[in-house]
Parts: structure tokens; C-alpha cells; sequence
């Protein structure tokens, strides 16, 4: 069908024709192998397992149960009675009112309700992607730079640069202090922006980060708040990881929260305009799938933009009344949030002491649906090439699809991002259980390849019952896996 | 000659490296009496003295802005910071004014605080200029309604299909729930949450692609078939036309656009794309048919303005005038695009909405029947929000015949995907082929009627309105009724349209029309008794007019 003759270069624009999207780093790559032979129990227990993909999973059944005991809110009812001609031609980018009403009193509830949202300075989009992206049409030219703190989510090469044109500058965080951002290392990044010639326009950091699952501590927070204020630049605080810190000890503090302990001082240095949260709910109530983002921002010329810009992705109507409905049900919320935090340590722990016990550390975390593991010990050679062939090795021999911290910008070898929410207990059982065979067999040099991945594969053989009954959605889901892209 | 010789005169760069070679100078009896001004050779003709005076200044201006541009940001701790300068001390009044002026400043002056980037600032000066949208908000302030705001401004401005609500209204209240309530056993549960949970292809479910494709071809009068593998699915048709047009130009680069076009697309195209858009006039005296000799003429000047030119960019059937496309000049368009290697995108969201006895040929038929034509510069439009009445599920495609415009649009989908529910809800409802069927043939007849209803309602007033035959509007001519044959008249006439007859209409001006005095009316938001107050409101205007006079 598609004739190859009009395919000459310059029918493409620039952008769509370079590779600054990003789809060649290794995050991609692994993604790629993955698609070609992914795991399953039963039809493919040799198959490489997904651990790249920070997908929420351990909670579907709370979301499920609402949604079978409140038919309503999928059948497009109100009180038993249609609401659908309010939504079929519902296309204000202001967003449904319910909804935003909704989604503020959940952000809220979230942060302790020790801050309040306001609906009016949310801006709907379809998802944090989106979201993150127009933050940067709206506040970066092209040629501004934006700080991001290191190690930070491969897909930021893509989705803050990508059709902005905007540029990013890292931020370089040690594991000397658990890569905590230090001032240092923001005027360090600073001056190499202005050396450069690039116009710094803000610091973007993930809280909790992804990739490395901790909360930003509030002294960190101050810390940044005071840089961002001495520069006089913008701070975009992404959010969208805040419902999974499950850390008593270490609990999720917002931005916002430290802004308002500032009181009014904040404002006399107009920091309430300079600060901006991107939330979502594709992390914290594990719908990526209903491409539901938000910018939260006190600056109504940041609102204003951001407000019109939507209108390149809104969320549609149908979504916005179905999840009105669920995040008004305080109930629902409330349970939800707990169980889920105490589902997501669970499974934190059993990977940590799975590593544990095989020797490997992991960076404390206290949040995210992914660990940040030091694998460094197991590299040939102290650099990121050692890093590389040990990665490849894990994807390939092992049959572990993991993130290597290379891809995140880490400027240590031998980190690698793993996550655990996306698959069931008896699969992560089924990686410890490779990654064990892998170690010991690597450290007595011996084994070949395919010894090792059927040695990892038996053990998936003979489980039975449970996962069994997953199998005729998983081959029907199949066709679609295959086909999702790269995530978070 | 003539015209090699206008080709010549702004792109000839100086006059020493033109002198040996062109017999331009001996052609100038008076050229002696030529001022010696640096850069004046750059302009010779009549205009060159307002021309050499104006382009140093052009020149100095710019780069005074590249300098400003290009200053390195205040150095930390520097006391010209004007955060560092707003001391605790400010009083809260004081405080506000300057926050704002820190925000409007960061635009116009480096020096200041980098607060919005230009892109964001264009965005909220906004479209305030555009009375499209002026009129609809003060639609949105106020609207009419028979009995709890019988003076309210009616709205015949906005492209929403109100007609067959009904009927989409009854199949949701049938299949919208089943559609994605889970299932009866433990299976189909649990594929249904995952399916509408978990990440899905950024580009559109390959279920919903084929559906598409099938609901295409049968609106097409099942003429063409479409394939899903060439289709990107987006939130809305907007944002499928800012990706293509993401895909296909560079900032910096033009489309041609035959006009009356679109008023929307000033801003969903240009603004974040960079993109010029270039109006080729069409004229009601050849029915606002697209002339090739229009488009060559528009793409030779462009050219000469140094502006590449990368695509036509045409709407069928047409909005604002509902007219489609002949099939004769599709062909004539796809030649002219192939001659000059450019992209040729067609915006055919009205392609199921069209009524009366012409028969509407989409761009695709013209592609299937000839073979050996470069097909990889034909890219279509489509969206569910005006056929099917569910503009708010906000669905739109980009059907590109290019394999490698396809992989670019699917990488950029990520930021505008749909929802997994709506995909899927919209995947039921378009394989219910008896409920598309019927839908698509009520959908007609009722458009026709109204249609026919607001035409003839405006004839009674003396308002004529061209031929439309697909598409939620009237294009009204009433030109007779404006005070001056011009674009200031044209406004005026909106003006008390909107204040004293209280009706928001879109004036040709906004969709780039060369002649004063047309006027978009969609006639899908009325109901039937809505027309005879709409005739007794025009009659202040008409009748008015004619006492005047």
C-alpha cells in the first residue's frame, strides 16, 4: 500500500525524521527484545520478563469491584438516568467541573490534606507525558534549558525535547549521599548551562523520583526552593509517583507543602508562579490506560497556556464522568490508597530481600513501583561499556528486561532501575529465582546460556493452578502487548 | 519577461554581483539618477527608497533582538535579579503588580526574569483578536434558551451536530455499560480491567483502527477501503492535524490553504508548529472552487519570499462552505502537489455529514485510481466528532499513505492519546453495523431537513446562500447588507448581528475570505422552532438596513 518513491527525506520535516525522540537509547532497546519473546507461565515460561515497565497491576481488583458496584459510572448514568448528552459534545478544554472537582480533593487527600488544591488552576491532559510537555511550550523557548537532576526517566529526552526544542542539563547526583540533589551540584549544572549559552528557565524534579523510588526529603525541597527562587526560575515538581510512597518513616512531602510553610514569604518572592505540579493517575491508581494528566500551577499565565494547549489532548468526556465518579467516592479513595501503599511494600520487600539474598543491594526506597539496584559488583569492568555488556547479559541470557541507569543519565555504572508492580508475586519469584541462577553461575564461570535460562524456566513449568487460569486473557492479550510502547 | 523580471527583484542579492552578467542595467534609461545608499541595490523599482530606508532599520532591529536574545541570563546573587530585588518588606500590593509585570516582561525583555517562554505568551495574549472566538465566548456568557433566557445570543458559530443526539443518546443508554462492564466469568473480568487499565499503544487499539477503517469505507459510499496499519489514532482531529503538520514542515515552512478555510486552523497549525499558512482566494464567482493558477501563483510568491512551501492544505467537504471537492480538480491538486513535491492534506471530518444530490469523492478514490502516482504525499483527516455527534470522546485519525509520516505520527501520538474505555465503548458502538447503518441515513435526512429549513428562513429576509452540500453551515452572502464593500463593514454587520440581533455568526474575515459580507451559520445546533426567532431577529438588521437607505 505504501509507496516507498515519496519516501525521500525532504518530504519529512526535521523532527520526524531525526532520532531525538529518543527510540535508540537502551531503555528502548530492551523494550524491543522484550516484544519479541515475552515472558508467560505457561505459554512462554522461557520468555524474557518485563521489568521495565513501571505499571501499577497490584491494585486492579479494588478499582474493579467499584466498578462493578457502581455500573453508573461506565453506563453513562447519573442517578439512573442518562447523562450522555451532557458529554457527547463536551469538548470544553476547561475540563468537566465534577471531575476537576474531584481530582483536587483527591490530590489533596494524597498530601495529607495539609495542602488544598484549587480546580481552577488545574489544566487536564492526556497524561503526565502530555502534561510535562506542555509545561515546557509554555515556559521554554527553543534553546532554554531546563536542570533535571540525575538519574532521571529516559522518556524525558523525548517528551521535554523532542517538539519544544527545549534543552536539558543534568544535574549530577552521587551515590556518595543516595543521590540526593545538592546546591553544589545545581550551581555546578548552572554554570555549565550558561557556559553553554543556554538560558536556564527551571529545575524539573521527579518526586518521588523516578528512577530511583525515594521521596525528596523537605530539606532537599527547601534546599531547591531557595535555588530556584535565587535564579529567579521556574520549578516543575512531577508528582505523579505521590499515592505510591508507602514509607511511614519517609512520607511523601509535595512541593506545595513547603511553599505554604513559607507562608507569605513564598510570595514576596513570587514563588507561588514559579512552581508547578505535574500530576496523574496512571501511577497511583494504576490507569495509565485512561491517559488522564494534570498541571497544577498558582500562575493563571501558565494556566491560561497550558488551558489552550490542551486542546491538542484532552481527556475525553466519557473518562472524565466515569473517574468524577470514582475519586468523589471518599470512601473508595480512602481504602484504596491505604491498601495499595501496603500492597506495593509488600512486593518492594520481597524483591529487596530476593536481591538480599543473592547478595545485590538496592538504594532504600520508600516509594515508586521500582527499586534502583547496585549491580555494579557484577560488572568485568567499572564503566558504563560494563555496564552495557552486563545489561545485555540480563536481557538476553537471563531473560530480565531491566532499565540500566545509563539510559537514566546516571553518572555511576552499574545502577539499573527494576520494577515489581507490573507482574504477579509468582513472576517476580521466577526472576529472583533466574537472577540467583545467573549470579551463582556467573561467579563459577561456568554454565552455558541455555543451561542457565532452563534452569531459570523449570521452576515456571511446574507451577500450576493459579496462574494457569490467567492464561487465555494473557494469549489474547498478546497481539497488544506486543504492540505498547515504551513506558515509565 | 514580465514575469522573470518581478521574479528577479527581491531575490537579487547586491548589484556588483548581478552587473556583469544580467543586461538589467543597460534596460534603465534613468539610471542616473539611482542614490547611492548602502543596501538601496538590493531594491531597485519605484519602492526602493521607502525599501532601502526601511530594510536597515529592519535590519539593525533584528539585530538588536538577536543580541538581547542571545545576553547571558543575570549571573547568581546579582543584584539586578527582581526577585532579589522584591526585598520581604514590599507590602502585599505592591507585591502583585510586580509579579505581573515580571510575567510580561520575561517576553519582550531578557533582562527580566525568564518567566513564559514566547510560545506561552502568544497563548495568553490569545486569540482575542480573532472574532471566531470572541463571538462564542460571548456566546458562552450568554445563551439563548426559549424560555429561561429568550434574549440570549443564539449560536449559529459553532460546529456541533445537535440533530441525531438522540439517536447516539439511545444506543449509550442500550450498550454502554455491557460494552465495558466486565464479564460473567473470570476470564473475560479479568481481560477487560487489564485492557482498559494498562498501557496501551499511544497510536490507538488495533480493535478501534479497524472499526475505523470499516466505518470509513462505509461513509465513503464503500468506494475506497482503508487499511488500519496506515492510520494513527489521536485525540481529536485537532491535535491529528497538529501532529501531520508536526510531521510534514519545519517552523518556518507554509501550507496553502484555498480560503474561506477553517478559522480554528490559525491556531491549531501555526501556534505551536511554527507553521505560516498562506490563503489561495477562492472566489464566489467560480462557486469558491480551488484554482490551480491561484495555488501556483500563491506558491510562486512564497518561493520568492524565501518561504518553502510543504503542503495544500484543503478541507472536503469544505468548512465554511459545505461545497466538496470535484473529483477533476482532486486530480488537478495531486498533480500540482507531485509537480512541486509537496504534501497535499485533506480534512474530511464532514465526510459522513453530507446530504443532497451530489456525490462526495474523498481524496483516497482519486489515490486508489491512479496507480503510479506518488501516493506518499496524500495524508487524510478524519475524526468521529462530527459525523458520529461525539465530539467530546474526542477521537480523530491521521490516514497517511506514507509508511514513514505513519511511524513519526505514532511516536508522536504519545502526547495526545485517547482513553482505553472510550476506544473500546467506541469499538462497540461502531460494530453495531444496524445502529451505524440507520444513524448514518436519519443523520442525512435530518441534516438535509434542517439545512433546507435555515436557507429557506433566510431567503425570507433576502439573504442567499450558497449551494451546500455536506457540513453543519450555511454560507450566507450579505454583502448587500454591509454599509462598505470592505472588511471594517463586513465587521460592523457582525458587530450588530452579535449585540443587536443577538446572533453569533462567523464572519468570512475570520476564515480568510477575500470577499466582505459572507457569513457562516451552522445550522445543526437549532431546533425548528428556534428558526422563526432567528428570522423576526434578523429582520431588526435587514429591515433596518433597507429604512436607512
Amino acid at each position: 500500500m505504501v509507496n516507498k518513491v515519496a519516501d525521500e527525506p525532504q518530504l519529512l520535516s526535521k523532527k520526524a525524521g531525526c532520532n531525538s525522540h529518543g527510540q535508540d537509547s537502551s531503555y528502548f532497546l530492551g523494550w524491543e527484545e522484550y516484544e519479541k519473546n515475552p515472558f508467560d507461565a505457561v505459554a512462554n515460561p522461557g520468555g524474557i520478563i518485563q521489568m521495565g515497565l513501571a505499571e501499577n497491576q497490584l491494585s486492579f481488583d479494588l478499582v474493579e469491584d467499584w466498578l462493578e458496584k457502581n455500573p453508573d459510572a461506565l453506563g453513562l448514568r447519573r442517578g439512573g438516568a442518562s447523562v450522555f448528552r451532557e458529554l457527547a459534545l463536551f469538548q470544553d478544554y476547561h475540563g468537566l467541573p465534577a471531575f476537576k472537582n474531584a481530582l483536587a480533593r483527591f490530590m489533596s487527600e494524597q498530601r495529607g490534606y495539609r495542602v488544598a488544591f484549587d480546580p481552577s488552576n488545574i489544566v487536564l491532559t492526556a497524561g503526565a507525558t502530555s502534561a510535562n510537555e506542555a509545561l515546557m511550550f509554555c515556559l521554554a523557548d527553543q534553546g532554554d534549558a531546563f536542570l533535571i537532576p540525575t538519574p532521571y526517566y529516559p522518556g524525558f529526552d523525548r517528551d521535554l525535547k523532542w517538539r519544544t526544542g527545549a534543552e536539558i542539563v543534568p544535574v549530577h547526583c552521587t551515590s556518595a549521599n543516595g543521590f540526593r540533589v545538592t546546591r553544589a551540584a545545581l550551581d555546578d549544572a548552572y554554570r555549565r548551562a550558561q557556559k553553554r549559552r543556554l538560558r536556564v528557565k527551571g529545575v524539573l524534579i521527579t518526586n518521588p523520583s523516578n528512577p530511583l523510588g525515594t521521596a525528596v526529603p523537605r530539606a532537599d525541597l527547601d534546599m531547591i526552593v531557595d535555588f530556584v527562587a535565587a535564579k529567579g526560575i521556574h520549578l516543575v515538581s512531577d508528582e505523579i509517583y505521590s499515592g505510591t510512597a508507602f514509607s511511614d518513616s519517609m512520607p511523601f512531602v509535595s512541593v506545595l507543602e513547603v511553599l505554604a510553610a513559607r507562608g507569605p514569604r513564598a510570595a514576596d518572592y513570587g514563588l507561588d508562579g514559579r512552581v508547578h505540579v505535574v500530576y496523574s493517575l496512571s501511577k497511583d491508581l494504576g490507569l495509565p490506560g485512561f491517559r488522564v494528566g494534570a498541571i497544577y500551577s498558582s500562575n493563571p499565565a501558565v494556566v491560561s497556556a497550558a488551558t489552550k494547549m490542551s486542546s491538542f489532548g484532552l481527556v475525553s468526556s466519557q473518562t472524565q464522568f466515569l473517574l468524577a465518579a470514582l475519586l468523589g467516592d471518599k470512601d473508595f479513595t480512602r481504602g484504596y490508597l491505604a491498601e495499595n501503599k501496603r500492597r506495593l511494600k509488600e512486593r518492594r520487600d520481597q524483591l529487596v530481600d530476593g536481591l538480599k539474598a543473592i547478595g545485590i543491594g538496592c538504594l532504600e526506597s520508600d516509594a515508586g513501583l521500582f527499586c534502583w539496584v547496585d549491580m555494579s559488583h557484577l560488572m568485568r569492568s567499572r564503566s558504563f561499556e560494563g555496564e552495557m555488556s552486563l545489561w545485555k547479559k540480563v536481557v538476553f541470557d537471563v531473560g530480565l528486561n531491566i532499565s540500566p541507569g545509563s539510559s537514566c543519565h546516571c553518572s555511576e555504572p552499574g545502577w539499573f532501575r527494576v520494577c515489581f508492580a507490573n507482574m504477579s508475586a509468582k513472576t517476580l519469584d521466577v526472576a529472583m529465582q533466574r537472577l540467583r541462577a545467573f549470579v551463582e553461575t556467573s561467579y563459577k564461570g561456568a554454565a552455558t546460556i541455555g543451561a542457565l535460562r532452563r534452569a531459570a524456566a523449570a521452576p515456571a513449568r511446574s507451577m500450576s493452578c493459579p496462574l494457569a487460569m490467567n492464561m487465555k486473557w494473557a494469549l489474547r492479550l498478546t497481539p497488544l502487548s506486543a504492540d505498547r510502547k515504551a513506558e515509565r | 519577461m514580465k514575469k522573470g523580471d518581478i521574479t528577479r527583484r527581491p531575490s537579487s542579492p547586491s548589484r556588483s554581483g548581478r552587473d556583469g552578467s544580467k543586461e538589467r542595467p543597460q534596460r534603465r534609461p534613468d539610471g542616473g539618477m539611482r542614490i547611492v545608499v548602502p543596501l538601496q541595490g538590493v531594491v531597485q523599482g519605484r519602492g526602493g527608497l521607502v525599501l532601502g530606508s526601511l530594510i536597515p532599520c529592519a535590519l539593525f532591529y533584528f539585530l538588536q533582538l538577536y543580541i538581547k536574545r542571545n545576553r547571558p541570563p543575570p549571573t547568581p546573587g546579582s543584584p539586578s535579579s527582581a526577585a532579589a530585588s522584591s526585598s520581604a518588606s514590599t507590602p502585599a500590593g505592591a507585591i502583585s503588580t510586580t509579579i505581573q509585570r515580571t510575567l510580561s516582561r520575561g517576553v519582550l525583555s531578557p533582562r527580566g526574569l525568564p518567566a513564559l517562554s514566547a510560545r506561552g505568551a502568544v497563548a495568553r495574549a490569545g486569540d482575542d483578536d480573532s472574532l471566531y472566538y470572541a463571538g462564542l465566548r460571548r456566546c458562552a456568557d450568554d445563551p439563548y434558551h426559549p424560555s429561561s433566557n429568550p434574549s440570549g445570543v443564539i449560536q449559529l458559530g459553532l460546529a456541533e451536530n445537535h440533530l441525531s443526539l438522540d439517536l447516539v443518546r439511545r444506543w449509550m443508554e442500550e450498550h454502554a455499560g455491557p460494552a465495558l462492564t466486565p464479564g460473567g466469568d473470570d476470564e473475560a473480568r479479568e481481560l477487560t480491567i487489564r485492557g482498559l487499565a494498562t498501557y496501551q499503544p499511544y497510536h490507538g487499539i488495533l480493535a478501534l483502527k479497524m472499526a475505523l477503517a470499516e466505518f470509513m469505507r462505509k461513509i465513503m459510499q464503500e468506494s475506497v477501503s482503508f487499511d488500519p496499519s496506515q492510520m494513527v489514532i489521536t485525540s481529536g482531529a485537532t491535535s491529528a492535524m497538529e501532529i501531520l503538520s508536526f510531521c510534514v514542515a519545519d517552523p518556518g515552512n507554509a501550507f496553502l490553504v484555498p480560503s474561506p478555510y477553517y478559522p480554528g486552523w490559525d491556531r491549531d497549525i501555526k501556534w505551536r508548529t511554527g507553521i505560516e499558512l498562506i490563503p489561495v482566494p477562492c472566489r464566489s464567482t467560480d462557486n469558491f472552487n480551488i484554482s490551480i493558477t491561484a495555488l501556483e501563483i500563491a506558491y510562486n510568491q512564497a518561493k520568492k519570499r524565501g518561504v518553502r512551501v510543504r503542503g495544500v492544505l484543503i478541507s472536503n467537504p469544505s468548512n465554511p462552505t459545505g461545497s466538496f471537492v470535484p473529483k477533476q480538480t482532486l486530480r488537478d491538486l495531486l498533480q500540482f502537489a507531485t509537480e512541486k513535491n509537496i504534501h497535499l492534506i485533506s480534512d474530511e471530518v464532514f465526510a459522513g455529514s453530507t446530504f443532497g444530490s451530489d456525490e462526495f469523492v474523498s481524496v483516497a478514490e482519486v489515490v486508489d485510481e491512479l496507480e503510479d502516482l506518488d501516493r506518499g504525499r496524500v495524508h487524510i483527516i478524519y475524526g468521529v466528532s462530527k459525523d458520529l455527534s461525539l465530539a467530546g470522546f474526542r477521537v480523530g485519525v491521521i490516514y497517511s499513505y506514507n509508511e514513514s509520516i505513519v511511524a513519526a505520527a505514532a511516536k508522536i501520538a504519545r502526547f495526545s492519546s485517547v482513553s482505553t474505555p472510550t476506544q473500546h465503548l467506541l469499538v462497540a458502538m461502531l460494530s453495531d453495523q444496524k445502529f451505524i447503518s440507520s444513524y448514518l441515513k436519519i443523520n442525512r435526512e435530518r441534516l438535509q431537513k434542517a439545512y433546507r429549513l435555515l436557507v429557506d428562513a433566510l431567503k425570507q429576509v433576502g439573504i442567499e446562500c450558497f449551494k451546500s452540500s455536506g457540513g453543519f453551515y450555511c454560507w450566507a452572502d450579505m454583502s448587500k447588507f454591509i454599509r462598505s464593500y470592505s472588511e471594517k463593514g463586513e465587521r460592523k454587520l457582525w458587530d450588530r448581528l452579535l449585540e443587536e440581533a443577538k446572533l453569533n455568526v462567523t464572519p468570512g474575515s475570520s476564515c480568510h475570505c477575500i470577499e466582505p459580507g459572507w457569513f457562516r451559520c451552522c445550522f445543526t445546533t437549532l431546533s425548528e422552532q428556534d428558526i422563526p426567532v432567528v428570522v423576526e431577529r434578523l429582520r431588526r438588521i435587514t429591515d433596518g438596513h433597507k429604512s436607512n437607505r
